[in-house]
């Protein structure tokens, strides 16, 4: 137990329902609502998964997520990636910079669960 | 005293002379440096024009009446005008088919015609021999009256001299040589005479020389300047009418004009003429100079014309010297021997001048266009086998030369002082003018046929005949005189010189009018009737379209059968000697591009190279017949003769459509490529636009699905939590709701298909409406709104639903944007010309200037879309936008960052609104 | 080509002046007994207009040389 999960999102009712659905589950959560605020609690909170929305303001999601890969002290961290973009070409981009998974909105909270706790090993 | 001892040593001297310039001449021209090759020698060669007939004639003609004999050189200085036209279109066809005189030219336009060359011979040699006794007898004349120097004797009706006394006889002969030796030196492909032509401007030089020098003599050394002399005139009976005689005794206006036309014509189809400014003509560029300097030429032949002809008058008034003889006669009067012998000289250059030209002119068409034919159709003659030909054509030249000559010289004799001689000056001028219609018709109509060309010149030559030679021979006591007076076997109508009952007209002028309507007539008549061979059609194209055609498809001769290098070299040979043929090929395979000749094929073209080669030789009918003989033809049918002409001019019609539409397919490509990008551009937008949609679809979804789960899923949630998950999901769904409802009304609005209902409104209450409306969302963020809404402004015509909608939309966006607590927003309502403006102004951060446009496409907000959620839908104002449009007016902002921003709306005032509004009513 | 186009029409026009110079009624009107310079007004007329049509013709040829 104990393990710490990061959401990154600029949508306040969606953040809510996450952070709701994370803590209810016993993760440790943090809430940012822009893609640097994303980066600095990635290095001071050192989470070991992130939600990860892809339009978020200041840095994008597919910056915040390459950043993180660029850093091998990072490597461990699980990366799921929300988005209400679906079309195949945004899934392939999340991929192609490093995210574990992409989900898109709306999503099965069952599922995303699921998901987290699965890529969390447990 | 001017002893016959001294004249005959004086006259043969100058011969020598002339004989030396040509010598050297040729010699120049064999080395390549031609000494002829200026425009100047081009224009005074031209000068031929004026032979004995003007040296002498012209002053007897001004002492008769003044100035009759002016048409004579202002028709030539007209038509000079025209020469840049026709004579050089007549030059270059000349030059591509190796036409070397008047007969070949004309029977080569009508598909190479061996009957018509002969009878444009024919006509030539009767037209124009008696023209060269003219010339000799003027010559034994001038020598006659000088040797009886210092006494002016005119030669009386003498019995004529034995032959071998005669010098006319003498000098006949001397001409003869001379044209022999320097007009057959060899056989030229182009038949030009280098060393002949500079004689010929030298002799221009001396005739033009003598009679200035008689006429300054004349005016200033016997009387005292032109106004002496027509002081003189004036009070003397005979000369007075002569001062004014127009319509007198110059005769009618009609017949000058006639006689311009026919000297027009005589400029370029005496034969002579032809052979100077066509045959001889070294660079169709000379002709620009001589268009100017040749009449300036006869201008100054004419100068002293009148003068001399009214001072003979007055000086020999009584005493019976013809005034054809004052040239000589008056410096002799005077004793002045010199001058009396310098005028002899220029006479004497006269008549050479032209007897040698005209005489190599006709000897050329003689031999190629009467014997030559005849010679080879003869099979007795068994021409076809004899190996080199070159010895018979030269001679047959030279008999030619000869017989021309003497023929003149047989005339001369016969005709002594018979009027068939003195007329025949205007007569050879006209008998050549026959050849008019099918020359100048054959290089301008296409359509004009070998048969219409047989048929004018037939008629114009048997009319010729009876209204002008004949009469003259029956003038000479030759003919019965009833010929004359009642017409040919007495048929009254039939009258030489009033044919047809025609009367009143001098001679020339009827025989002109009457020959012109029979010669054109036949010519475009028959024309029209009759039908084209294959040859003719060809040939009709190459000479029309000489300057459009730059070797194109319509070069190649329409041609086929089979042809063998080795015996069109032979054949070449046979006329031209081996080494001229030898060197011919070599140069064709040149400029065909074969290394050797034996590359050449043996196709169409050679074959129209063998015979072009040939027509310098021997004429084209001539070199058509050999030539048919060497290789084998199939006979091609006019159809595929035609068919060929089609192909070709349709290729140039092809190439020219071909152009067009490669540029129209150009045009239609950048055309298409626009419209390509525009509409791949409204792809993508619809593409972004959807995927814009579904996007801010999914997102309030997202939270609504997600809560739902949660409330779901976890029934034991405290009521405080359950409420506030409740509230969101309430909320989501409004949001999601009013966006499906703005898409559908962007949607409608942008399909043309949103209802309007418009009326009369008063936009002060509609604002005062909306504040309220919006007063919730300004209250709850503490912004202030003051609103500025004057009095008595007019209505406006708009749908009220809509305005408000508009003023919703910017009224939230303006409490959206500016900051919590010390935000301010202003509505103002103002009056312009014909409408109402409503400015919404807030205190917010303002809009970037890129941005002030982005902001009312569709989804698009201030910022970068990729990392800033818009705050609102991003259709708002695109609706709002498309509202104020379709009601007339327009919507804008203007802003500066960190200033503010200010929304502005302009709506027509009803009255200015009846008709904007009416329409967007009719629209709906 | 296109200069000794309009050179070919400039001389057509002369050549259309000449034959009004030279006929009836233009000649008519000199056709007179009167005197320009000693010589009778025709001639005079006839030989000057001559000179004029020939310095007009060399006029046209020597231009665009």
């Amino acid at each position: 137990m104990g393990k710490k999960i990061l959401i990154a999102d600029d949508e306040p009712n969606i953040v809510v329902s996450l952070e709701f659905l994370m803590k209810q589950k016993g993760y440790e959560v943090r809430v940012v609502n822009d893609g640097e605020a994303a980066l600095a609690a990635v290095g001071d909170f050192g989470p070991d998964l992130i939600l990860l929305d892809v339009m978020m303001p200041r840095v994008s999601g597919y910056d915040v997520c390459q950043k993180i890969r660029e850093n091998p002290a990072w490597q461990g961290i699980r990366i799921i990636m929300l988005s209400a973009k679906g079309r195949d070409i945004e899934v392939t981009r999340g991929m192609a910079v490093g995210a574990d998974a992409y989900v898109t909105k709306p999503f099965s909270t069952k599922d995303l669960i699921d998901k987290v706790r699965t890529m969390l090993g447990e | 005293m001017l002893h016959t001892w001294v004249i005959i040593p004086v006259s043969l001297a100058y011969l020598g002379v002339l004989f030396a310039i040509a010598y050297w001449g040729d010699q120049r021209a064999d080395r390549g440096r031609s000494i002829i090759a200026n425009p100047y020698i081009y224009s005074l060669s031209l000068g031929v024009y004026a032979t004995a007939w003007t040296f002498y004639g012209s002053v007897g003609r001004a002492a008769a009446d003044g100035v009759g004999f002016l048409p004579i050189y202002l028709g030539p200085t007209l038509m000079m005008a025209l020469w840049w036209l026709v004579i050089r279109k007549i030059i270059r066809i000349s030059k591509a088919n190796r036409i070397t005189s008047l007969a070949d030219f004309i029977s080569s336009r009508y598909g190479k015609s061996a009957l018509l060359a002969g009878l444009v011979t024919i006509i030539a040699v009767i037209g124009v021999v008696p023209y060269i006794a003219l010339q000799l007898k003027a010559i034994s004349h001038s020598f006659t009256i000088l040797a009886q120097y210092p006494d002016v004797v005119l030669p009386a009706q003498r019995v004529a001299p034995p032959v071998q006394a005669d010098t006319a006889f003498w000098l006949a002969l001397v001409l003869a040589t001379f044209t022999i030796l320097f007009g057959t030196r060899h056989l030229d492909a182009s038949e030009r005479h280098e060393g002949l032509v500079a004689a010929i401007a030298f002799e221009s030089l001396v005739k033009l020389v003598a009679f200035l020098a008689v006429g300054v003599f004349v005016t200033w050394g016997i009387y005292h300047g032109l106004p002496d002399i027509f002081e003189r005139a004036a009070a003397h009976a005979k000369l007075a009418p002569l001062l004014a005689p127009l319509g007198g005794p110059a005769g009618s206006y009609a017949s000058w004009a006639w006689l311009t036309v026919l000297s027009m014509l005589a400029i370029m189809f005496l034969p002579r003429q032809f052979q100077i400014a066509v045959v001889e003509n070294v660079n169709e560029n000379h002709l620009g100079k001589a268009i100017w300097l040749f009449p300036l030429y006869m201008l100054a032949m004419n100068l002293f014309v009148v003068p001399v002809a009214f001072g003979g008058v007055l000086h020999f008034s009584g005493a019976g010297v013809d005034p054809d003889t004052f040239v000589l006669t008056l410096p002799m009067a005077e004793k002045q021997e010199a001058l009396a012998l310098l005028v002899f000289l220029g006479g004497l250059s006269a008549a050479t001048g032209m007897v040698i030209v005209e005489t190599i002119a006709l000897s050329t068409m003689v031999c190629n266009d009467l014997v030559m034919p005849v010679l080879l159709r003869m099979k007795s003659m068994r021409l076809a086998e004899r190996r080199n030909l070159t010895g018979l054509l030269l001679g047959i030249r030279r008999g030619a030369i000869v017989a021309v000559v003497l023929l003149g010289y047989l005339y001369f004799r016969l005709a002594g002082e018979a009027y068939a001689l003195v007329a025949i000056g205007l007569i050879s001028f006209a008998a050549v003018a026959q050849f008019a219609p099918a020359t100048i018709g054959g290089i301008y109509w296409k359509g004009a046929t070998r048969a219409g060309a047989l048929a004018g010149l037939a008629a114009g030559f048997v009319v010729w005949l009876h209204t002008l030679l004949l009469p003259s021979f029956a003038k000479s006591g030759w003919l019965p005189i009833g010929y004359l007076q009642d017409g040919p076997f007495g048929i009254a109508l039939l009258r030489p010189y009033a044919l047809f009952g025609l009367e009143g007209l001098n001679d020339i002028t009827h025989a002109m009018l009457w020959s012109m309507v029979a010669n054109i007539g036949c010519y475009v008549a028959v024309s029209v009737l009759s039908r084209q061979s294959v040859a003719e059609q060809t040939q009709a194209a190459r000479f029309v379209d000489v300057f459009r055609r730059t070797g194109g498809a319509l070069d190649a001769h329409p041609w086929k059968g089979t042809a063998s290098l080795p015996d069109l070299k032979a054949l070449l040979a046979r006329f031209l000697g081996p080494e001229r043929a030898e060197a011919a090929v070599i140069d064709y395979a040149g400029r065909r591009g074969y290394g050797s000749p034996d590359d050449v094929p043996a196709d169409a073209g050679l074959v129209h190279f063998a015979e072009t080669e040939l027509a310098g030789a021997i004429g084209g009918a001539s070199a058509r017949i050999m030539v048919a003989s060497t290789v084998h033809e199939d006979a091609l049918s006019v159809d595929e003769v035609r068919t060929m002409l089609d192909e070709a001019s349709q290729v140039i019609a092809y190439s020219h459509e071909l152009t067009q539409k490669s540029q129209a397919l150009i045009a239609a490509t950048n055309e298409l490529r626009a419209a390509n990008e525009r509409l791949q551009e409204l792809d993508r937008l619809k593409d972004d636009f959807i995927s814009t949609v579904t996007h801010e679809l999914r997102t309030p979804l997202t939270s609504i699905r997600a809560f739902s789960e949660i409330l779901h899923d976890n029934p034991e949630l405290d009521a405080a939590e359950r409420e506030k998950f409740l509230t969101i999901v309430i909320q989501e769904s409004e949001r999601l709701t009013r966006l499906i409802n703005q898409v559908l009304d962007l949607a409608k609005l942008e399909s043309g298909r949103a209802e309007w209902q418009v009326a009369r409104i008063d936009l002060k209450a509609v604002i005062e409406d909306s504040i309220v409306t919006t007063g919730q969302l300004f209250r709850a963020r503490n912004v202030a709104l003051e609103s500025r809404l004057p009095a008595d402004l007019p209505f406006v015509h708009a749908d009220r639903d809509r305005v408000v909608q508009v003023l919703i939309n910017l009224l939230s966006n303006a409490a959206k944007f500016v900051l919590a607590d010390a935000g301010h927003v202003v509505v103002a309502l103002s009056r312009r010309p014909g409408a109402l403006r409503v400015d919404v102004i807030d205190n917010g951060p303002g809009i970037a200037a890129a941005d002030q446009q982005v902001i009312f496409e569709k989804f698009r907000q201030a910022g970068d879309t990729m990392t800033e959620k818009p705050r609102g839908t991003g259709l708002g104002l695109p609706i709002s936008r498309q509202i104020i449009e379709h009601l007339g007016g327009r919507l804008w902002v203007t802003s500066r960052p960190g200033k503010g921003a200010t929304f502005s709306f302009e709506l027509p005032v009803a009255d200015a609104a009846a008709v904007a509004a009416a329409a967007a009513t009719h629209r709906t | 080509m296109f200069r000794s186009a309009i050179k070919g029409q400039r001389l057509v026009v002369l050549f259309l002046f000449g034959l009004l110079l030279f006929n009836y009624p233009v000649l008519a009107l000199f056709n007179r007994a009167a005197e320009a310079f000693g010589v009778p007004v025709v001639y005079a007329y006839i030989f000057c207009s001559w000179a004029l049509l020939i310095g007009l013709l060399a006029l046209v040829i020597e231009r665009h040389r």
